[in-house]
């Protein structure tokens, strides 16, 4: 592989380009699916290939193979710097990176046990006994229980002198259970929904989520659903479950902090942000208790690495303090930008805080969240119920939507409970809420605190042409909302 | 690319190798290049060569699948392996049918040169071309042109063999000015069917139309959908609802509906994966030839797709839209029509804009999500382009609309549907063609105030 590296680097330089960087990622992916009792689906994907990004011209260039040999590598170096040629033919200014990064070393996800040592038989039994577990509710009409699990191994050296090695190990699984009834359809996930919970951990995460013990609870939810009244047409206090915080940081937070977005180089596609730069350190973004931190170093999260796909070490930096927002996401390219466009300051160093990512070999690094973490407050959950005269209890995400600046939001969830007078009571289905991102975290008076923070993994967020899907974390309690519109089906 | 040829010595000589009462292989390979372009110049320019191999071996009735991107025999021999060694361990799938039996399969021509002659050079060419017509205009654009070469093949132990060589280009741009923004985008196989400058100049002309919107309160609206919002109607009507899967499991739209008039007589539906006129694919990921499915036909829910598995079930069989099954998703998701024709009625644009007395014309559909399964209710926003409509004329831009509303009621009101369809497509596989419609009711929810 070394030889393939500096193959690929050497044929760069030779034909004309002024920096180059070669990453080469190994995937081996492991998933399990059991469906109604049988199982559906055992398959391992195997997945290599490098990447060579080029600048020439003061202008980019990328090509990417599959084929693990060394004249490829010339090839693909060749035909990268042809590429960043022709983008040089329209361009309007040249590529700036700032100051060299020069890195050497090995990162590896610490896990107790590694995923691929436990056997076939081990995953299946349990993902068995899990959909058994649910099929024995009356009323429950499909059942799904699944595990991935994802080893990657990445290599990335520059022309500047940088070799580092990673082995990202993660371990992600989940249930859901659907009930039918006279055109209803009712569906609950555990632990989170839309596939799965997943960590850069190992199979210990697995075996802590303890499906089977949750999956006849999660089943009887479904069916419960079916009866349940329909959320009401309303204005009230929210308290939203962990992971629905977890995705509403994803959609409001996350997605409006990338710096490529605020300048406009997401704009055809993901869109771009109402956090634009003039906003920075001065706009009030949510209410004082709202405290957001990307930290690439936390243990657990899907955004925890040793280094990003530029060779940029993994950093924990501040996005909103006390409610303040004073940080961006950014890569080398970014960062440098807004340095010139604002001028130097803590908040703004000019140098890359490390969020450039790449799906794998063959897609070019973009700035994309790590883990974004909403820090926990003070609140048992119990005290927070009791502590809300009326109001909604959301869980589970359902469905999510957001604008191109990430301001308009609407997300349902897959079951709510009624709040009167500091108690949880009747059970509400096809609970919706909707608001505007600063106006609603503006409106956020209480998180709960760190017994019951959990570091949710989200391995489907997608970005960039050709699409990319990153892995990403994020940190979160429940939450309470003040003044939120919500409402059922339509 | 591989070849016919090669491809289909390296399948069958893998297939040798299996030691599984039933093997199937399937391989997609594809060269890709895009050129993306935002603030009025080129800024990723990215070109990938790819194939993988996905295999599913069957032991009695026990299933195991594996995957590699590696293309060498021995690489193909230790997925079969592993996936022999996997089925070994399950349990069976009691209702399993086997694999698909070998059916001729017509080839379709949907190869272009001139799309894999292309470089990036003339990538960079057109895309200078539509920056030039942007910033004539005094607007920004941002955007993608790509290219593709992609083979799919499908082998099996049963006999099957099926070879598709296809290419397909597309063309996407935002322009943005001040207060507003425009978008155009296009979808082919043959490089001569997308213009470029002329997509160019048309997201250009809405953003200048775009310019200072006022607010419109939420609430239910007759509207004129231009063909990129009603292919996010159609796309979800067919992902949500159309495929056997989800009819059999009772959370289609579909459910209860089948052979009763809940659309407009004016909606007319069908999947056909063999049409040039869309980017066709003659055979899906099991080996079985593709069959134009009428879905809905003049209103009338006729029915889902069906994969081997879903078509059993019911004593069918299959219409040839099996997803790749060594994909663990695909068994959840089942069956999917991936090539959607909406048939076109009379109507200008101009018509349509002229049938509506006071509503919206809407460019585009964004960020849409399924809210509900029955009825298929979606939620979204609009984006590049909402205008108010009066009298027939468009008076004024419109700032965006959250929408949420069950697709099936909104295809309940369509009164006249364009003549003009476009050719769209997003997905890896597949497109759909679709005209402009005017419906009587679309509901609208919300607004952005920033």
């Amino acid at each position: 592989m070394d030889e393939l590296i500096a193959r690929a680097l050497n044929a760069a330089q030779l034909r004309g380009a002024t920096y180059a960087d070669v990453r080469v990622v190994e995937t081996t992916r492991q998933s399990l699916l059991v469906r109604n009792g049988t199982v559906q689906g055992i398959a391992q994907t195997e997945d290599v290939g490098f990447g060579v990004r080029v600048v020439v011209d003061g202008a980019w260039g990328f090509a990417s193979s599959h084929r693990m040999e060394l004249a490829e590598a010339e090839r693909v170096a060749e035909q990268a710097v042809r590429i960043a040629r022709a983008s040089a033919l329209a361009k309007r200014e040249d590529v700036d990176l700032g100051p060299p990064v020069v890195q050497r070393g090995s990162y590896r996800t610490p896990v107790e046990i590694d995923p691929f040592t436990v056997p076939l038989e081990t995953k299946l039994d349990l993902l068995l006994r899990a959909d058994a577990e649910m099929r024995r509710i009356r009323g429950v009409t499909t059942t799904e229980a699944e595990m991935v699990f994802l080893r990657q191994r990445k290599t990335f050296a520059s022309t500047e002198g940088s070799y580092v090695t990673q082995e990202i190990i993660e371990s992600g699984c989940g249930i859901e259970a659907t009930a039918v009834r006279a055109g209803e359809v009712q569906r609950r996930s555990y632990p989170n929904s839309v596939g799965r919970h997943q960590q850069t951990r190992g199979w210990e995460f697995i075996l802590e989520q303890d499906l089977v013990a949750n999956a006849p609870r999660i089943a009887e939810e479904a069916v419960a659903l079916l009866r349940a009244d329909p959320c009401p047409d309303t204005v009230t206090t929210v308290i939203l479950g962990g992971a629905q915080v977890a995705l509403q940081i994803h959609e409001s937070c996350g997605h409006a902090i990338e710096l490529d977005r605020v300048f406009g180089t997401e704009a055809a596609y993901a869109g771009t942000s109402f956090l634009t730069p003039d906003k920075l350190g001065r706009f009030r973004y949510g209410s004082e208790v709202v405290n957001i931190v990307a930290d690439a170093t936390v243990p657990g999260g899907l955004g925890t690495f040793g280094w990003d796909d530029e060779g940029v070490p993994a950093q924990r930096v501040d996005i909103v303090r006390e409610g303040l927002f004073v940080g961006y996401l950014t890569d080398r390219e970014t960062a440098r930008r807004l340095w010139r466009l604002l001028g130097s300051s803590p908040d703004v160093p000019g140098e890359s805080n490390g969020a450039a990512r790449a799906m794998s070999w063959n897609r070019i690094p973009l700035v994309r969240m790590t883990n974004i973490n909403l820090l926990p407050g003070d609140w048992r959950l119990e005290d927070l119920i009791a502590d809300t005269d009326e109001g909604i209890l959301m869980d589970t995400n359902r469905s999510w939507s957001i604008d191109d600046r990430r301001l308009n939001f609407q997300f349902g969830c897959e079951i709510a409970w009624e709040i009167k007078r500091g108690r949880r009571t009747r059970l509400l289905r096809n609970p919706i809420y909707t608001g505007i991102t600063p106006e609603f975290w503006r409106s956020c008076d209480a998180v709960c605190n760190a017994d019951h923070w959990v570091l949710w993994g989200t391995p489907n967020c997608g970005k960039g042409e050709p699409g990319q899907i990153a892995h990403t974390g994020h940190g979160a309690a429940p939450a309470r909302f003040r003044n939120v519109r919500v409402f059922g089906r339509r | 690319m591989l070849g016919r040829r090669k491809v289909e010595v390296l399948l069958q000589e893998a297939l040798m190798r299996s030691g599984a009462d039933e093997t199937e292989i399937v391989l997609l390979a594809a060269e890709e290049a895009l050129t993306r372009f935002a603030n009025n110049t080129i800024h990723q320019n990215v070109a990938e060569t790819n194939g993988e191999v996905a295999v599913r071996v069957v032991v009695g009735k026990r299933l195991g699948s594996a995957i590699t991107n590696r293309l060498d025999p021995e690489a193909i021999a230790q997925a079969i392996a592993w996936a022999e060694a996997a089925a070994r361990l399950a349990p069976e799938v009691p209702d399993f049918p086997g694999l698909a039996e070998p059916l001729p399969v017509d080839p379709v021509m949907a190869f272009d040169d001139a799309v894999a002659a292309l470089g990036p050079e003339d990538r960079a060419r057109e895309v200078r071309e539509a920056l030039r017509i942007a910033e004539s205009s005094g607007a920004i654009a941002a955007g993608a042109l790509s290219a593709r070469v992609e083979e799919v093949a499908v082998v099996n132990s049963k006999g099957v063999f099926c070879y598709h060589a296809g290419t397909r280009v597309r063309f996407s741009t935002v322009a943005h000015r001040e207060d507003g923004s425009g978008y155009a985008e296009r979808a082919a196989w043959r490089w001569d069917a997308l213009d470029i400058p002329s997509l160019a100049r048309s997201a250009v002309e809405r953003a200048v139309r775009a310019q200072n919107p006022r607010a419109v309160a939420p609430g239910v609206y007759p509207v004129v959908l231009d063909p990129y919002a009603v292919r996010d109607v159609v796309s979800w009507l067919g992902h949500a609802g159309a495929g056997a899967l989800a009819v059999q499991e009772g959370r289609s739209w579909m459910n209860g509906r089948i052979g009763t008039r809940v659309l407009s007589e004016h909606v007319t539906l069908w999947d056909d994966g063999r049409d040039t006129a869309g980017i066709p694919l003659p055979f899906d990921f099991e080996g079985v030839p593709r069959q134009r499915v009428g879905i809905v036909e003049r209103g009338v829910p006729q029915g889902p797709v069906y994969d081997t598995v879903t078509a059993a079930r019911e004593g069918k069989r299959s219409t040839g839209h099996a997803l790749p099954r060594a994909w663990p998703e695909a068994a959840s998701l089942g069956p999917l029509p991936a090539h959607l024709f909406l048939a076109p009625g009379e109507a200008t644009l101009e018509q349509l804009l002229r049938a509506l007395d006071r509503g919206l014309y809407i460019t585009r559909f964004w960020y849409t999500r399924l809210v509900h399964p029955r009825d298929c209710v979606v939620t979204g926003m609009t984006r590049d382009g909402v205008f108010w409509v009066e009298g027939g004329e468009i008076t004024y831009p419109v700032r965006d609309l959250r929408f949420t509303q069950g697709y099936v009621q909104a295809l309940a009101a369509v009164r006249q549907v364009g003549r003009e369809t476009w050719l769209l497509s997003d997905g890896r596989f597949g497109s759909d063609r679709v005209p402009a419609l005017f419906l009587e009711a679309f509901t609208f929810t919300g607004t952005t105030e920033s």
